[in-house]
């Protein structure tokens, strides 16, 4: 099996998302590239599920933890950030240092 | 009666806290209950002295007799190791002697505070206070060990402290009253450590017991007796010694402990308190006996101080100063014949005690009816006060050793001693001795003069204290004439009986027989003469003022007043110049600027060393240290804290390096 | 239960179940809680003395034991007892809390708030006696510990102007020195050759040898840290006096009046037992800075211009008098330094709450304000500090003087292991020292009594009137002036307690 492709492809997913993660300043997008992280570890899991071909098919059990955990955490996420909107009308992620020293 | 002894400290004791609690209440302010406790205590300690001092009558140096000792003891507090601190009596000669003396002479001042301290504000303190420090001098004199004796030696200092400072709204007064407290507690430090060294030797505190070990030259455990720690002890008790009676270099408090009221004085500072510590080395005799360095201390000690301080008495214009410094000197004199005898040192204790105790209760009455302690205020006084005049002179005749006063007897006793004993110590006390009973006669004369002769030169009528100022003079008078007739050396009733009386062992006594010398005593009474003539000379009518008219007269009178310029030579140069106007201002000089101002310095520079030491050493160098830590501690968190921006994506930034180095560190690895 | 197992228990845990009653009052009564906070103190003061009647003074040894298992994984017990050496002090921690509770119905600081302030004052009285009553050392540590916070509080909250800085460095400091302590403990329960906290268990390892001296060096360094801060000894002392300073009076009392009492009674009870070789390795370090306290103490009292830290400042030597008896190591330098940590807890006590009632009356504790005259213009206060301060400066015939003569005595005579070490003349020396320091001692008293009480009084307080000792305030002295007085001519009331048990606990140094 070609597994280089799919862990390149993760491998990118994952570069995309880092870099959005730590240059956005909208928080909806540093949120989205947290979602491309995700993303492109559940891919990785599959990946190395399939390759070490388990009975239990862990990896694709871990992906779709993985995805339940990714939607709870989108849920929570959200609901911050339209909190801080609603508070400080901004969703730049620079205005929200509260956790500031 | 030896076995009610107790009963003689306990009662001015409860008095003292009678006193206290119900005096203000009682008609006598308290004075009552003072007077009343002392006269049983002063007729218990006459049955405890006839019961002692019987038990020696007809006591020969042949070999008969004994050394009459009661004690009786309880513990009074378990202290570990199976130590213990008992509470004890000891009743034996010396103890009997010193009740006498202190009961007698406490009555008497008691009876005389009640004319004296009439109206006083704090008349029933000053009573309590008063019945506590009798107390506590009768648990000195009756303890019979070395804690108990400490106890009362303290307690005394204390009561010392609060009636010097008696009059403690003046400044100067409780300034006179902590420069005592904390002179004798100076010399204390030295008491406190023979007292711990005794019992580290010795594993007790108990005097017979330490008596019974030295005799067979053994200390605690069996160990053989080691003489070195032996001596080490009994020199710094000399120490306390020195600090409590007032001896050379520490002697200035007493002066200045004269800003308390007159009968104090007395008491404390002349009859009783001072005497501490000549009777100590006393009660400790058996040991002092045994150790030539410890005793070799005493005689130079009390040698310089005997001439030091007559000298300084030349020249002082107060009353009171003057008799204080005579009790320093003659404390010298008991002090240097502890040197030599054990008989000598106590017996000048006991006389002097009644009549010092007279002559400063004299000059409370004079200065009750001058209303000045200055000479210079007085003069003229032997007219309108006769009765005082006339016990004021049998003090003075027997201070001035006249024959047969009390103090020839015993001062005589000691010149004897030291002439016996020989050597340097012997000799310099001898010596010393002998000026020093020249210069004695020479102050009082002066005295005398100034304040009894010629004209009253103070403001106001002086007129004659009341009944209960002189009915105590009077009875103080009898002893002070009669007292030293105890010792007579002739055959008539029991020869040297006092000595008998009072030894401390038969075997002592046996091997220190007391003799009359009469080349020494005919020596002593030519000096006291000579002092007696000079004096007179001087200030018989020439008081301090110089406005005399007879010195108007031209130089006739001037050529009869200078007796042909015979006089010059003994008494201007000699006397006067050199003794008085010289010696006494150097000696006052060397005094007040120099050992006095050493007093002063190593206070002062004490507390602003202290001063210096708070604010530089603790506060800024220890508690500096403490603060360094502190803010070194917030130093470093203040830097570390800015890495917590609050920035979310710095980190993130962070772990994603974290994890990078992470990869590289396991893929080298 | 019986009573013999129990009676420890109640006792402490009676002020701790006190303080819950008190915190609960209501607000709208909150006068009440005085009376109840007294109730309560009563209570205690009753069953300690109960206890100290119950005890057999012919049997000895620990007595009302109770050793149950507590956190049996660790091997820790709850092991509650009491001997002549805690017996003291465990009283007059009652008796002072009782007394500062009479004194709290007069006075309390600045903000008020007596449900709080009793509150804390009645935890305080838990964690102070359950020092003393604990023969296990986590049990120990965590009354230990329990003191500190009522006390912080106490300072932060009731203090003078500078009480937070004062309140965090009591804290920070003690606190500091306990973990050490806390460290060694841990140590002594892996090296011993059973894991035990017990101390009597440790004790017997101790008396055994079963610790070697290297261990013991290191173990004593840790505890040495702990109680030399609490003492406190010099070097560590100068939390000391901005604690006192700034405390309310009822937190100066019982700071000066047990809590430093639970560093020594450490040293007595712990640190020289268990560690014995170390002990003696260490002890002429511990004479050396205790002399130094006694000087050091002295000539700073001398420069202080503020009454009260002048008292605290005398708590420094008088402790180092405690802690010179500590380090002769015989039975009767402990017997010495239990008596003068009772006499320091009575007289220094007592000055403290006198320095309240001054503030309280005069508004001031500066000397130089006060002036002097104090025996004019009130004369109780003046003459009873006159009386403490005569008392506090060692005088015999007074609570303070056996204390300090015995302590001397033991330092001539050192424990023999000492003496075969070559340190009797070190010892000596340091006896004649001490003996000095009672003059300086002297002489700052006198100085103080000169100045605040004798004297013409300024006209200012001639016409200000301040009203003298009042009833509350004699109701809480009276016991601290019968005991000052009593404790002079009746010594045997401390030391017939102590001695025996004294004597046991130290045969480990061929005493």
């Amino acid at each position: 099996m070609e597994a280089v492709y799919p862990l390149t492809f993760a491998a990118l997913l994952f570069s995309i998302g880092a870099y959005g993660l730590l240059s956005r300043r909208n928080a909806v997008l540093v949120l989205m590239s947290l979602e491309l992280m995700l993303a492109a570890v559940t891919i990785n899991l599959v990946t190395f599920g399939a390759i070490a071909g388990d009975g239990l098919l862990t990896g694709q059990v871990f992906a779709l933890f993985v995805m339940a955990i990714g939607a709870a955490e989108i849920g929570v996420g959200i609901a911050i950030i339209l909190l801080i909107y609603r508070n400080r009308a901004s969703v730049n992620i620079d205005d929200a240092d509260l956790m500031r020293y | 009666m030896s076995g009610a002894a107790w009963l003689v400290p306990v009662l001015p004791a409860a008095s003292a806290l009678v006193i206290m609690a119900l005096g203000r209440k009682m008609p006598g302010g308290g004075a009552e209950i003072g007077i009343l406790s002392l006269v049983v205590s002063f007729l218990l300690a006459v049955g405890v002295a006839i019961e002692v001092f019987g038990a020696n009558v007809g006591a020969t140096t042949a070999g008969e007799g004994t050394a009459f000792v009661h004690t009786a003891a309880f513990q009074l507090a378990p202290i570990g190791e199976g130590a213990a601190i008992d509470a004890g009596i000891r009743v034996d000669g010396l103890t009997a002697m010193m009740f006498l003396l202190v009961t007698f002479v406490s009555l008497m001042v008691h009876i005389y505070s009640l004319g004296y301290m009439h109206g006083e504000e704090r008349f029933t303190w000053y009573y309590a206070v008063l019945s506590l420090f009798t107390a506590a001098m009768l648990l000195l004199s009756i303890a019979d060990n070395l804690m108990l004796l400490l106890i009362g030696w303290e307690l005394v200092g204390v009561c010392s402290f609060l009636l010097i400072g008696f009059w403690w709204e003046s400044k100067h007064n409780s300034d006179a009253a902590i420069k005592a407290f904390l002179t004798t507690k100076s010399g204390d430090v030295g008491l406190m450590v023979g007292v711990v060294a005794l019992f580290g030797q010795f594993r007790t505190f108990n005097i017979a017991d330490i008596f019974a070990m030295v005799d067979e030259g053994v200390q605690a455990g069996g160990a053989p007796l080691s003489e070195g720690l032996l001596s080490f002890a009994l020199i710094a008790l000399i120490l306390g010694v020195v600090g409590k009676s007032a001896q050379f270099p520490l002697h200035t408090w007493l002066p200045d402990a004269m800003a308390g009221p007159t009968p104090v004085s007395a008491l404390i500072h002349a009859a009783t308190m001072v005497t501490a510590g000549v009777f100590l080395v006393a009660r400790l005799y058996p040991l002092y006996s045994a150790t030539p360095a410890a005793q070799a201390t005493l005689a130079v000690i009390g040698a310089i101080t005997l001439l030091a301080a007559g000298l300084l008495a030349l020249v002082q214009e107060d009353i009171k100063k003057v008799l204080a410094y005579s009790t320093v000197s003659q404390l010298g004199y008991m002090v240097a014949a502890l040197g030599f005898s054990y008989t000598a040192g106590i017996f000048h204790l006991f006389t002097h005690g009644f009549f010092k105790a007279l002559l400063f209760l004299g000059a409370g009455s004079i200065i009750h009816a001058a209303h000045s302690n200055n000479m210079r205020d007085m003069g003229g006084l032997a007219k309108v006060m006769p009765r005082t005049f006339g016990t004021f002179l049998v003090g003075t005749l027997a201070l001035m050793a006249v024959p047969p006063l009390a103090g020839f007897w015993s001062k005589d006793e000691i010149l004897v001693e030291a002439a016996a004993a020989g050597g340097y110590t012997g000799s310099l006390v001898l010596v010393l001795g002998a000026i020093g009973g020249l210069i004695t006669v020479f102050y009082m004369t002066r005295l005398l003069y100034l304040v009894f002769a010629g004209e009253f030169r103070g403001h106001g009528h002086p007129h004659e204290s009341p009944p209960s100022m002189t009915v105590p003079l009077l009875a103080l008078a009898v002893p002070s004439a009669l007292i030293g007739l105890a010792n007579l050396p002739v055959a008539a009733f029991q020869p040297y009986a006092f000595s008998a009386w009072t030894m401390h062992s038969l075997e002592y006594w046996q091997t220190h027989p007391i003799e009359f010398n009469l080349p020494v005593a005919a020596v002593a009474v030519a000096l006291a003469a000579a002092g007696f003539v000079a004096g007179r000379a001087l200030y018989r009518s020439q008081p301090l003022d110089a406005d005399d008219p007879m010195r108007k007269l031209g130089p006739a009178t001037r050529v009869l007043e200078e007796r042909y310029f015979l006089d010059h030579l003994w008494t201007d140069l000699i006397t006067r110049y050199i003794v008085r106007d010289t010696a006494g201002p150097v000696a006052v000089a060397v005094n007040d600027r120099f050992i006095d101002r050493i007093v002063y310095w190593v206070g002062a520079g004490t507390g602003r060393f202290g001063q210096r030491l708070y604010d530089i050493f603790d506060q800024k160098g220890i508690d500096g240290a403490l603060h360094a830590v502190a803010t070194g501690t917030w130093w470093t968190t203040a830097r570390v804290r800015l890495a917590q921006s609050g920035n979310v994506q710095l980190y993130a930034g962070a772990m994603l390096a974290g994890v990078v180095v992470l990869a590289v560190v396991f893929a080298a690895g | 239960m019986t009573w013999e197992e129990s009676a420890i228990t109640l006792t402490v845990l009676l002020p701790l179940l006190g303080a819950v009653a008190v915190a609960l009052v209501p607000k709208r009564n909150e006068d009440y809680a005085k009376t109840l906070a007294l109730l309560i103190s009563i209570g205690g003061f009753a069953l300690s003395l109960a206890i100290l009647v119950g005890y057999d003074w012919g049997a000895r040894g620990l007595q009302y034991q109770l050793n149950v298992g507590w956190i049996e994984a660790a091997g820790i017990n709850y092991h509650v007892a009491i001997d002549g050496i805690s017996l003291p002090l465990f009283v007059l921690s009652y008796l002072l809390t009782m007394l500062c509770a009479i004194y709290s119905f007069h006075h309390i600081e600045e903000p008020g708030r007596p449900r709080a302030f009793l509150s804390l004052m009645l935890l305080l009285q838990t964690g102070m006696a359950g020092c003393f009553i604990a023969f296990d050392l986590v049990l120990f540590f965590v009354f230990w510990e329990l003191v500190l916070v009522p006390m912080y509080f106490m300072i932060g909250i009731w203090g003078g102007p500078n009480r937070q800085y004062a309140a965090i460095k009591f804290f920070l400091y003690t606190l500091l020195g306990s973990v050490f302590m806390l460290v060694a403990f841990l140590a002594i329960y892996f090296t011993a050759p059973e894991r035990t906290f017990d101390i009597v268990a440790l004790q017997q390892f101790g008396a055994a040898g079963e610790f070697a001296a290297g261990f013991q060096r290191w173990a004593f360094l840790g505890i040495f840290l702990g109680l030399a801060i609490k003492v406190p000894m010099w070097p560590f002392h100068t939390w000391l006096p901005d604690a006192h300073t700034e405390a309310p009076t009822v937190g100066s009392v019982l700071l000066a009046g047990i809590l430093l009492k639970m560093g020594t009674y450490g040293f007595v009870r712990i640190a020289l037992p268990v560690l014995p070789d170390a002990a003696v390795e260490y002890a002429p370090l511990i004479g050396i800075l205790a002399v130094i306290a006694i000087i050091y103490g002295a000539l700073c009292c001398l420069a202080q211009s503020d009454l009260k830290r002048l008292i605290a400042f005398s708590s420094v030597g008088h402790m180092g008098f405690v802690m010179l008896g500590i380090a002769t190591l015989t039975p009767i330098g402990i017997n010495a330094a239990i008596f003068g940590m009772v006499a320091h807890g009575v007289i220094t006590g007592m000055l403290f709450f006198l320095s309240g009632t001054i503030k309280d009356r005069y508004h001031t504790r500066t000397i130089a304000e006060l002036g002097g005259g104090m025996l004019k213009t009130t004369p109780r206060l003046g003459f009873l500090l006159g009386l403490t301060a005569i008392a506090s400066l060692g005088l015999p015939g007074l609570a303070g003087f056996w204390g300090e003569i015995l302590a001397l005595l033991a330092a001539f005579n050192p424990a023999p292991e000492l003496v075969e070490a070559g340190w009797l003349t070190l010892f000596r020396v340091l006896m004649v020292f001490g003996a000095i320091g009672t003059v300086l001692t002297a002489g700052y008293f006198l100085w103080m009594m000169q100045r605040v009480l004798m004297g013409e009084p300024p006209q200012r307080w001639v016409d200000a009137k301040p009203q003298d000792v009042g009833s509350i305030e004699w109701g809480a002295w009276a016991p601290l002036v019968v005991l000052t007085v009593a404790l002079g001519p009746l010594p045997f009331l401390i030391t017939a307690v102590t001695d025996a048990d004294v004597n046991a606990i130290m045969t480990a140094f061929g005493g």
